[in-house]
């Protein structure tokens, strides 16, 4: 009754929206990359929105369903195949007892979420399903999934079909989070940079580096000068982060950041778009757009919204299709 | 006496209060009584970290939004109240906690460097460094990482100009006026001048991690049999 690894890959880690109310103590939210992408596979497949997924990095795993189980995936397009049929992104699927899960290339983007509606059986760590890598705690023994690794889940009573691979009849059809602009929050040192660098920043493209990962994502661009030698005292930073470093690049913090930084905020993300930045390749290239905080909580409302709707209509799908099955 | 401060936002979703750029006993008191008073006064507060010189609240901009126009501004009227009030009149915890150290050779990676450019014996970098009682300040880099201070200005020693690769488990060090203890193996730039057997961050604990804010923490010196001893008691 599991889902099995026969095939490691690069950094699969079991994730939900974070882990809150630990930063005091240094223990960061953590949490998927690409949040709305990881609600959208719980969304479509009816189950709370923060219910643990698997956030997937190419190469990924090779899985195999040794239970019949429903699953979704959404986010990076990796070519999801169910013994070797292709399937698509953002649609509810049942699979049948040994049916294979693999990913043939990237296609679009850098992290895929795959979420099972049988629930997965792991242990909270810190009331969080999210693996914090560090800590070497939370999701799947603290760490990411390896070879011949059994995530139990539990059995669905009602769901049957002869076939492989069957497609439930609903699907999210709206393109997920794909355009380069990242509207940001000028940070409290935003001051910080002179006029002209104030300027490149707004003005110009930034090439995120190889050197990124699920900490941060190293920017490459005009040379940005910080107009005075202030030293700033360690304090909070975030998922979202600008920081200017002392050689003049920047760099974004993303999910599993430190939760202090000594380096100048010049900016913040908005978390409405944190989702696109964390689909966000090395070599691609991002640009920033200045908004209010108002704006941004407005945008991440909607947002939210929308998932809920959708998590509502797709529950009460889900629940007509198990009974009709 | 109350203290001159501002609120700025951190991105969407989370306000700093901040007391000045600053490390500063006093300050740092005032930032920890806030994180008193604010860390259970609202059910929409996901996080509150305090820092040297400031407090970060990380609340939850959907419920702020059901009750209010917009999340930032109803948090700030929140807190705003809390710091008009003198001082808040709440008691730090100030837990008095004791760390053994091994201040061997074969822990104290850089204290022959730290000795020599200090101008002093190795025996006076180890009894400066346990005469003093530290603050800590405030926890972040790693879960558990103690940032403390003051050392006495005659082991103060900047970050080592070339991190290391890997710190072991429990490394004590110093970086400028500061020290702490690394929980974790880790890259890492502090001066190492020691070991501690304690368990700075355990997984495997309900309270998962020893030092807090606020805690008054002074070491101890031990040997490398007492190092070894208290291992195995606590393996």
């Amino acid at each position: 009754m599991s889902l099995k690894i026969t095939k490691a890959g690069m950094l699969d880690t079991v994730q939900d929206t974070g882990r809150y109310g630990y930063q005091h103590l240094g223990i960061n939210p953590g949490g998927a990359m690409d949040d709305f992408s990881a609600s959208l596979a719980n969304a479509l497949l009816g189950k709370e929105l923060n219910a643990p997924v698997i956030e997937l990095h190419f190469p990924a795993s090779t899985f195999l369903f040794q239970q019949a189980c429903v699953v979704c995936l959404t986010g990076a397009d990796f070519m999801p195949c169910i013994n070797d049929v292709p399937i698509t992104l953002q649609q509810p699927f049942f699979v049948s007892t040994n049916a294979v899960l693999q990913f043939k290339s990237v296609k679009k983007g850098a992290r895929c979420y795959l979420s099972l509606l049988n629930e997965l059986k792991i242990q909270k760590w810190l009331s969080s399903y999210s693996t914090n890598l560090k800590a070497g705690a939370g999701g799947y023994k603290g760490r990411r999934l390896d070879k011949e690794d059994e995530l139990e889940f539990a059995f669905l009573p009602h769901a049957s079909t002869n076939d492989a691979v069957t497609a439930l009849p609903w699907r999210y059809n709206e393109a997920v989070l794909s355009s380069n602009e990242l509207e940001f929050i000028p940070g409290n040192e935003w001051d910080w940079l002179d006029v002209k660098s104030q300027t490149d920043f707004l003005n110009n493209g930034f090439a995120i580096t190889p050197a990124s990962d699920r900490m941060g994502y190293r920017l490459q661009g005009e040379k940005l000068i910080q107009q005075n030698k202030q030293q700033l005292v360690s304090s909070a930073v975030s998922f979202g982060t600008v920081q200017l470093l002392p050689d003049g690049q920047l760099i974004v913090l993303m999910a599993d950041h430190q939760t202090t930084g000594g380096y100048p905020r010049i900016g913040h993300v908005i978390s409405a778009h944190l989702s696109k930045l964390a689909q966000k390749k090395p070599g691609d290239e991002i640009k920033f757009a200045m908004t209010s905080v108002n704006s941004a909580e407005e945008k991440y409302a909607a947002q939210q919204e929308h998932l809920s709707r959708l998590q509502n209509t797709c529950n009460l799908k889900m629940q007509n299709w198990l009974h009709a099955h | 006496m109350a203290f001159a401060y501002s609120i700025f936002s951190l991105g969407d979703a989370a306000l700093t209060v901040d007391f000045g750029n600053t490390i500063d006993e006093d300050i740092n008191g005032q930032v920890l009584r806030l994180f008193g008073a604010v860390k259970n006064l609202s059910s929409h507060i996901l996080d509150v970290v305090p820092a040297y010189s400031s407090l970060t609240v990380y609340y939850d901009v959907l419920s702020l939004r059901s009750k209010h126009t917009a999340a930032f501004d109803a948090m700030k009227a929140m807190i705003e109240p809390l710091l008009l009030k003198e001082a808040n009149g709440l008691q730090l915890q100030n837990r008095q906690m004791k760390i053994p150290v091994c201040y061997e050779k074969k822990f104290a990676l850089d204290v022959d460097e730290l000795a020599t450019q200090k101008r002093i014996t190795v025996d006076e970098v180890i009894r400066l460094h346990t005469a003093k009682t530290y603050r800590v300040y405030t926890i972040g880099f790693l879960p558990g990482f103690a940032y403390m201070g003051r050392v006495d200005e005659r082991i103060a020693m900047p970050r080592k100009a070339q991190p290391r690769t890997i710190v072991p488990e429990g490394a004590v060090g110093i970086a400028g006026e500061q020290t702490g203890i690394y929980p974790l193996p880790s890259p890492g730039g502090w001066n190492i001048i020691g070991r501690t057997p304690l368990k700075l961050f355990d997984t495997t604990k309900e309270e998962s991690v020893l030092l807090q804010p606020g805690d008054d923490v002074s070491f101890y010196s031990i040997s490398e049999d007492e190092f070894e001893n208290y291992q195995s008691r606590n393996a």
